[in-house]
């Protein structure tokens, strides 16, 4: 995030100013151009949107041959059935050997790592995190949880730290697998899910994969990372001294790259815990299932609380792979006192395993669901007017007008619209894929909904952007304002994806605005901390300079950091855009339409499977066009982008 | 270095487990793989079932009710899986799911899992009668005495226009996965609406209850049995009459929904080894009133689904008795 400070505004363009047209021109003859071909074509070259397309048709013969055949294909039988099983029995041990440890064996465990991996705070955090599921009265789904993420979490490094090693090995693997990742990351969501149902049925193997799939990417990517980082002089000594070339990546590279390995892992993991709740979708056991309840009853408590649950294991993780991803000098004495720690809260947990009661004690729950839940209420019968006015604004007001627009042009001026513009952000490069995306979302006979699911990203991202940025230069501005909202921010990002649905339900009611907000909810905080770092990282020499020559508070902002910040803010705009997706698409769960509800009624309803398995697809390609036109606008400038994983 | 090699040693646990799993696909591969893997974990004296919970609460109802027996009469432990219509049939194959307690009809799953698959297995009516269809509030029908025919809707579908129907009028849905067809309704019957999906069943209710305490105009998807009949008064729309057979092309109906006998479906396996709970599942039947007043104890009195349960069990002996195995 820390990029591009150097590179600064465009003042080399200054002089060739004089002797062009002036800069606008060409965008609003751009402009202009596209306008007149609207009103012309309007109408005409319409895709409009057919359940009967012979492609979904396809798909669902597609899915049938796959059920008759799962037991009798040798790719199924000698393949996709053994992955099956493997990824169920891993999830069966792990969820076993911890529900074997009893809850205050896990607590004890969990305090025990905790202390070997940074000492008392980490051991007290996860002490009380942990207690903490209990406390909430989630103890069992909970555990549920972890046990599936460790079990993906578990799969993800296996298969992305070779991976990783290999590619931070070698540039052409790298670059084979580079956009590989860009794409798996980019994914909504949503759209694994289909697939994985069609091979590995529903249940905790396909929760189990998919997770597996979605966290992976951040593993290989840190883990070359870290290999390519380690010192080229030390490597050839050791190669020099006559060590093999395994010898080295194992007594060489993989120990200096550890610990930017371990940080790896705490991505994964946090990729993992975003993931697990909705695979809830396709029956899979834990917390995600109470959210999916909740939202089936409308109750807004009973999905905040589980939602916290999962902040709680994700801080416990979080922390203690941060822990342990630092350097730590090790004494004999001082890892005799690690080891020492570790054994005995360990133990202690262990030994009350059998003394406690073993479910975790009612008498110790508290009911929080039902305030929450008045708290709710109350806010619906008193605020109705000013939420149903704010829906009714931004439905009629941008939604529909953009909707409108967007599905009445023909669909070769929208792509050329996006070519063009994607052309000018981003390069050639770019738009070229981009404009290939849209006519792959053309080719699956998704067309329309495709454009209902743009026009939400658009109209959502454009207010996420706008109050992240809001916040993050608030942010970077007070120290105070940051401290208050750091830790706000940090549970927002953590929270699942699903939990937003209902508040947003509960104040809008059910449609597109309420996606909207439940998207602006979880992408601004990350919006909002890509800004703040950058601006943060604006040098104060810089600044003093400014400030020295007499620039006001306002100046600084507009004509110092912000231009400075350029890269931060695109990353922050390409974030805000690939999240909004992701979060728009989970909308449809509360009525927001579009690719989203293909997607979900794909896997409810038979007829609709071939839909739901090209809506998933539409939906990548829809996130490549979005990523490709910011994310290049980011790497135009400055070479050495950087996705925040 | 240690940390190495505990990576290491989770890389041999996690191989080895693979490898044990893949031995366990060869035994099993015929009957496709259905040897799940937490079912094992925590077997009680009358072993596990798994019970699917779909997601309207007469549904769970009828499976609070049948999970309590299970539980406290026959010391069988219950695992509930949340979990929509169809997923749940295809639990039948992976092994995730043994019984599906209340099936709205489904014939193409019928025949898909049953008579192709061999999968799952019928195990009786419910006794509850179900009907789909489409609702108004009270007051519109009289306010508008002819609304009650699908012909004279195109009429009023300015009534009904709101932020998310595209200029045209707004039938509300329940839950993409609830068995609808009223997309293929709306195109066949030639009505200006617009399907829009609330999401689930609790936001219909709202939106029912809003409609009448705020006379909003609404037009929407319900079905029976529901407690909130007994708040809210709905009236049906009638649609053109149902004939036998005049559904059997999912993208062609242009008739009502059927009258449903609600049954309960269970995986073969759970058929085959059932024992005791599975001759309980067969033999549950009860009323739509008693599903209703289960239902409504989980919803509106604050109960949780098990105490509703257990205060209609305490109240029907009778009822219930006749249910067990002998």
């Amino acid at each position: 995030m820390v990029s591009a400070p150097v590179q600064a505004a465009p003042p080399v363009q200054a002089p060739a100013r004089a002797r062009r047209l002036p800069r606008w021109v060409v965008p609003v003859a751009g402009v202009v151009a596209g306008v007149a071909l609207y009103v012309l074509f309007r109408g005409r070259a319409v895709l409009p949107h057919d359940d009967d397309a012979t492609l979904f048709h396809w798909l669902n013969d597609a899915r049938d041959w796959v059920d008759a055949n799962r037991n009798s294909n040798p790719i199924f039988l000698y393949v996709v059935n053994y992955l099956r099983l493997g990824a169920s029995e891993v999830f069966a041990l792990i969820q076993g050997a911890l529900v074997a440890l009893g809850w205050p064996g896990l607590v004890g465990l969990a305090a025990g790592l905790g202390w070997l991996a940074g000492g008392w705070r980490i051991a007290v955090v996860s002490l009380v995190g942990f207690a903490g599921l209990g406390v909430l009265g989630f103890w069992e789904a909970s555990v549920e949880t972890l046990a599936l993420t460790l079990s993906a979490v578990v799969l993800s490094l296996l298969f992305g730290i070779p991976l990783g090693i290999w590619a931070g090995r070698s540039p052409r693997v790298r670059r084979i697998v580079t956009p590989v990742l860009d794409v798996m990351q980019i994914m909504p969501t949503f759209s694994y899910l289909s697939p994985m149902v069609l091979l590995f049925l529903i249940g905790s193997a396909s929760s189990t994969i998919a997770t597996m799939i979605y966290a992976m990417p951040p593993a290989i990517r840190i883990t070359a990372l870290a290999i390519e980082r380690v010192s080229g002089v030390t490597v050839e000594a050791s190669e020099s001294l006559g060590a093999t070339g395994w010898q080295t990546l194992r007594k060489v590279r993989l120990p200096l790259a550890l610990n930017t390995i371990m940080l790896g892992v705490n991505q994964t993991i946090a990729a993992a815990l975003s993931m697990v709740p909705l695979t809830a979708l396709i029956a899979a056991p834990g917390l995600g299932e109470d959210l999916l309840r909740a939202l089936a009853r409308v109750n807004v408590g009973a999905a905040l609380v589980p939602g916290v649950a999962i902040v709680l294991i994700a801080i416990v993780l979080d922390r203690m792979t941060r822990a342990a991803a630092q350097r730590r000098d090790g004494g004999s004495r001082a890892r005799a006192v690690r080891w020492g720690g570790f054994a005995v809260l360990t133990a202690a947990g262990l030994a009350l395993t059998p003394v406690l009661a073993q479910e975790f004690p009612e008498q110790w729950q508290v009911q929080v669901i039902r305030p929450i839940n008045d708290v709710a209420d109350w806010i619906e019968a008193h605020w109705y007017t000013f939420t149903g006015f704010l829906n009714d604004t931004v439905a009629y007001g941008f939604l529909n007008p953009l909707q409108d627009l967007l599905t009445s042009a023909p669909w070769w001026l929208v792509t050329a619209a996006v070519l063009v513009f994607a052309w000018r952000v981003s390069g050639p490069a770019a738009g070229l894929v981009a404009a290939v995306c849209l006519l792959g979302v053309a080719a699956l006979g998704l067309w329309e909904h495709g454009m209902e699911t743009l026009t939400m990203v658009l109209v959502g991202s454009v207010i996420t952007i706008a109050a992240g940025l809001a916040l993050g230069v608030a942010a970077a501005r007070s120290r105070w304002f940051a401290a208050v909202l750091r830790p706000l921010l940090d549970a927002a990002q953590t929270m699942p994806s699903f939990s937003y649905l209902l508040p947003a339900v509960a104040l809008f009611g059910n449609g597109r605005f309420t996606a909207i907000m439940a998207a602006f909810i979880y992408a601004v905080p990350v919006v909002a901390r890509v800004v703040e770092d950058g601006l943060r990282a604006v040098p104060g020499t810089v600044m003093e300079a400014a400030r020295s020559t007499g620039s006001t508070d306002r100046q600084l902002l507009w004509k110092v950091q912000l231009p400075m910040a350029r890269g931060s803010l695109l990353l922050a705009a390409n974030q805000g855009i690939v999240m909004t997706l992701a979060m728009v698409v989970i909308g449809a769960l509360v009525g927001a339409g579009a690719l989203g509800y293909d997607v979900v009624a794909g896997f409810a309803q038979q007829e609709d499977y071939g839909k739901g398995l090209a809506a998933g697809v539409a939906l990548v390609l829809l996130g490549v066009m979005l990523d490709r036109i910011t994310q290049g606008a980011n790497g135009r400038r400055s070479p050495h982008k950087k996705r925040n994983a | 270095m240690k940390k190495l090699r505990l990576i290491a040693g989770i890389l041999v646990l996690g191989l080895s487990a693979a490898a044990c799993g893949g031995a366990k696909v060869e035994d099993d591969s015929a009957a496709a793989p259905s040897a799940s893997a937490a079912g094992s974990a925590g077997a009680s004296a009358g072993g596990t079932v798994k019970m699917a919970i779909n997601g309207w609460v007469g549904y769970e109802a009828s499976a609070a009710v049948v999970s309590y027996l299970l539980e406290h009469e026959l010391g069988y432990k219950v695992e509930k899986v949340t979990l929509a219509e169809e997923p749940s049939w295809q639990g039948m194959e992976s092994g995730d799911v043994d019984v599906v307690i209340e099936n709205w009809g489904h014939p193409d799953l019928k025949k898909k899992y049953i008579e192709e698959k061999n999968v799952a297995v019928e195990a009786g009516s419910t006794g509850n009668k179900g009907v789909i269809g489409w609702y108004v509030p009270e007051w519109m029908a009289q306010k508008y005495p002819d609304i009650t025919d699908y012909k004279n809707l195109n009429k009023y579908a300015d009534l009904f226009k709101t932020s998310e129907s595209d200029g045209k009028g707004q039938m509300l849905d329940g839950d993409p996965s609830f068995v609808t067809n009223d997309e293929a309704l709306v195109k066949n019957l030639k009505l200006d609406y617009k399907v829009v999906y609330a999401g689930s069943e609790a936001a219909l209710i709202k939106a029912a209850k809003q409609a009448t305490d705020q006379k909003k105009p609404l037009l929407m998807y319900f079905y029976e049995p529901q407690w909130l009949f007994n708040q809210v008064k709905l009236v049906k729309v009638n649609l053109p009459a149902y004939t036998e057979g005049c559904d059997s092309d999912p993208k062609k109906v242009d008739c009502d929904y059927p009258p449903y006998d609600l049954d309960k479906i269970v995986s073969k396996k759970f058929a085959d080894t059932g024992g005791k709970a599975y001759e309980l599942i067969k033999a549950f039947q009860w009323t739509n009133d008693d599903q209703n007043a289960v239902a409504d104890d989980i919803t509106n009195n604050g109960m949780s689904a098990e105490d509703a349960a257990k205060k209609w069990i305490e109240a029907n002996t009778a009822k219930w008795q006749a249910w067990m195995p002998k």
